[in-house]
């Protein structure tokens, strides 16, 4: 039974529901123009799993996430979110799912609850509801004390904080990251990490994030690596390390690739 | 509290039942998300100053240099909606008003289409609330916006002298220019002697031009903005403000009823009073012109109508980045 047809069954029970994969991307590909920049990309992010989708800069990562946010229409392929098509039920796969994108999309003159609520508003919350929800995404980022403050006031790893707080407010079950830290000093970049960590464990949603930084990634985390829009590793860490021989993810990326120019490291 | 432990209150009570899921997409979802995007329009506005002084500036300086200087040499004759000769100054001003609009369409849309790829666009566009509902609340945000701009700049006329005059009845009029055939349709609404649709208590007569101007600024408003994203949408040339400027802006703004009456232009070129009389944006000027005196321009209302209609409908789809023309020109710049 496909995805898509268990999750638009009223008849089926929640226990159906919560076995439905946050995410399914099954033999998408994408051109632009005559470069094509997605080739046959499937991946799987199941409710509860952290999945590292690695791949250097124009390796097609935020064409993906620009299919999946329903930026472009995949021309080829499908894309689920919790068993909605993104094309064909957009609304449904679109209240599920929760966004951090690559550039900053917070307004810097306003303040942090007054982004939130924006935010909140056009999830179709109620103003009172709005205010709830975003007093408890801030306080889930650990920002309680300056949803007052302006935007810009803050530094860019609490920028990220209040995005995730943000992407977090209508409670989503899948949630995408692009390069989320990037340009982050280390404290903030693992504060971030943590955060998300916690959010997977905690509220068993389904974390997609994308990264080129290798040491992000941690041995129980699913690995997805995609170079030149093709996917070349889809599976555990430990698995990723026996099938190149290698005794780490950096080395085993290089090995995949063939990439010889030194990865970026982090900041 | 530290910014890695997670609230277990947070977690418990974000969630919902899939019931109230349902009802947030309902009619009072909408409503929340519409006043949610006008609000932060207006927010934005207000918060950069400089935004609203150089969007006031720049009609104060056409009423109060340009307007000034040609006081003498361009007399307007009595034609509707006027009843009494009167001053350049009054008569640029509903054209300025438009102006107003006009810029502030152009500039919101053009941000709408270079922010699409990267910033707060993307943000929007993941609401799940249908894309042409969005843009419309975005459209209308940017309107919202031109009506605070509008009404600060006839604050600023209203103590230079420039106001309307007490209104003692609305009236049904029929664009002064228009063929016979359309005044015959739509003018049997009214009182057929006086014109009359209802008459005005005396307390308000004297603030009725600056009441019933706001719904013809809203709806010319809405038809600019529609027309400046769907333009902004499908040539790509137009990359900076300058272009627009001069393609756009200074093409319709001239070549309209904003600085001088039709018939004027008639006497000089009827080629070019034909292309005023083609120019949507005259008719935006005529419906704030007429309002402004308490009367609706009805041939300007249904031609103002029907190009918002028809330039929301190519906005949307030009501009929708999954089908529109924006996604068939090819991929973001430098993104993978």
């Amino acid at each position: 039974m496909t995805p898509t047809m268990t999750a638009t069954d009223p008849k089926l029970g929640a226990a159906d529901q919560e076995r439905t994969p946050a995410l399914v991307v099954n033999g998408v590909s994408h051109s632009f123009g005559d470069k094509k920049v997605l080739d046959n990309v499937s991946l799987t992010v199941d409710q509860g799993a952290f999945v590292m989708l690695l791949g250097l800069n124009g390796a097609g990562k935020s064409t993906l996430f620009s299919l999946i946010t329903r930026l472009y229409d995949n021309v080829s392929g499908e894309i689920s979110i919790c068993g909605f098509d993104v094309r064909r039920k957009s609304s449904q796969a679109l209240q599920r799912l929760g966004v951090v994108f690559q550039s900053r999309t917070l307004d810097v003159d306003l303040t942090l609850m007054q982004n939130l609520k924006y935010h909140a508003a056009l999830h179709g919350y109620s103003t009172r509801e709005a205010t709830r929800r975003g007093r408890l995404a801030l306080e889930l980022v650990g920002l309680s004390d300056r949803g007052n403050e302006k935007v810009r006031a803050l530094s860019g790893g609490q920028l990220r904080r209040v995005e995730i707080a943000r992407s977090m407010m209508h409670r989503p079950d899948l949630l995408l990251l692009d390069e989320p830290t990037v340009g982050l000093d280390l404290g903030s970049r693992e504060s971030v990490i943590k955060i998300v960590r916690e959010l997977v464990a905690k509220e068993g949603l389904g974390v997609l994030w994308a990264t080129h930084l290798m040491d992000e990634v941690l041995r129980t985390d699913q690995v997805v690596v995609l170079h030149q829009g093709v996917v070349l590793y889809n599976g555990g860490v430990p698995q990723l390390l026996t099938q190149t021989g290698t005794t780490s993810v950096r080395e085993a990326f290089r090995a995949l690739t063939g990439t010889k120019a030194p990865i970026e490291e982090a900041a | 509290m530290s910014a890695s432990t997670l609230s277990a209150t947070a977690s418990a009570t974000f969630a919902e039942t899939s019931a109230a899921a349902q009802r947030r997409l309902g009619i009072a979802g909408y409503w929340a998300c519409f006043k949610g995007i006008v609000w932060r329009e207006i927010l934005r506005y207000l918060h950069q100053r400089e935004r609203f002084l150089s969007a006031l500036v720049r009609p104060l300086i056409w009423l109060f240099i340009f307007a000034a200087g040609f006081r003498q040499t361009l007399g307007v004759s009595i034609i509707p909606p006027y009843q009494t000769y009167v001053l350049y100054e009054e008569y640029i001003a509903p054209g300025l008003l438009a102006m107003i609009l006009l810029f502030n369409a152009m500039q919101s849309s053009l941000s709408m289409v270079y922010d699409r790829e990267t910033g707060t666009m993307r943000t929007l566009l993941v609401s799940p609330f249908p894309r042409s509902f969005l843009l419309l609340s975005k459209l209308l945000g940017g309107v919202s916006v031109a009506l605070l701009q509008s009404y600060a700049f006839l604050f600023v006329a209203y103590w230079w002298g420039i106001e309307p005059p007490p209104i003692p009845n609305i009236q049904l009029f029929t664009f002064y220019d228009a063929p016979s055939w359309t005044g015959g349709v739509i003018g049997s609404m009214a009182d057929p002697i006086t014109n009359t649709l209802f008459s005005v208590p005396a307390f308000i007569q004297p603030y009725v031009g600056y009441i019933a101007v706001a719904p013809a600024i809203i709806l010319a408003g809405l038809m600019l903005g529609a027309l400046a994203l769907f333009i902004s949408s499908v040539i790509k040339q137009l990359e900076n403000f300058a272009g627009v400027m001069n393609f756009v802006i200074f093409p319709m703004f001239f070549a309209s009823s904003a600085l001088y009456p039709l018939w004027r232009i008639r006497e000089a070129s009827p080629p070019l009073y034909e292309i005023c009389r083609l120019n949507p944006f005259t008719y935006a000027v005529e419906l704030i012109r007429f309002a402004l005196y308490g009367q609706i321009d009805t041939i300007s209302l249904a031609i103002v109508v029907g190009f918002t209609v028809v330039f929301l409908a190519a906005a949307v789809f030009a501009y929708n980045p999954s089908k529109g023309l924006i996604a068939r020109r090819g991929g973001p710049g430098g993104s993978a």
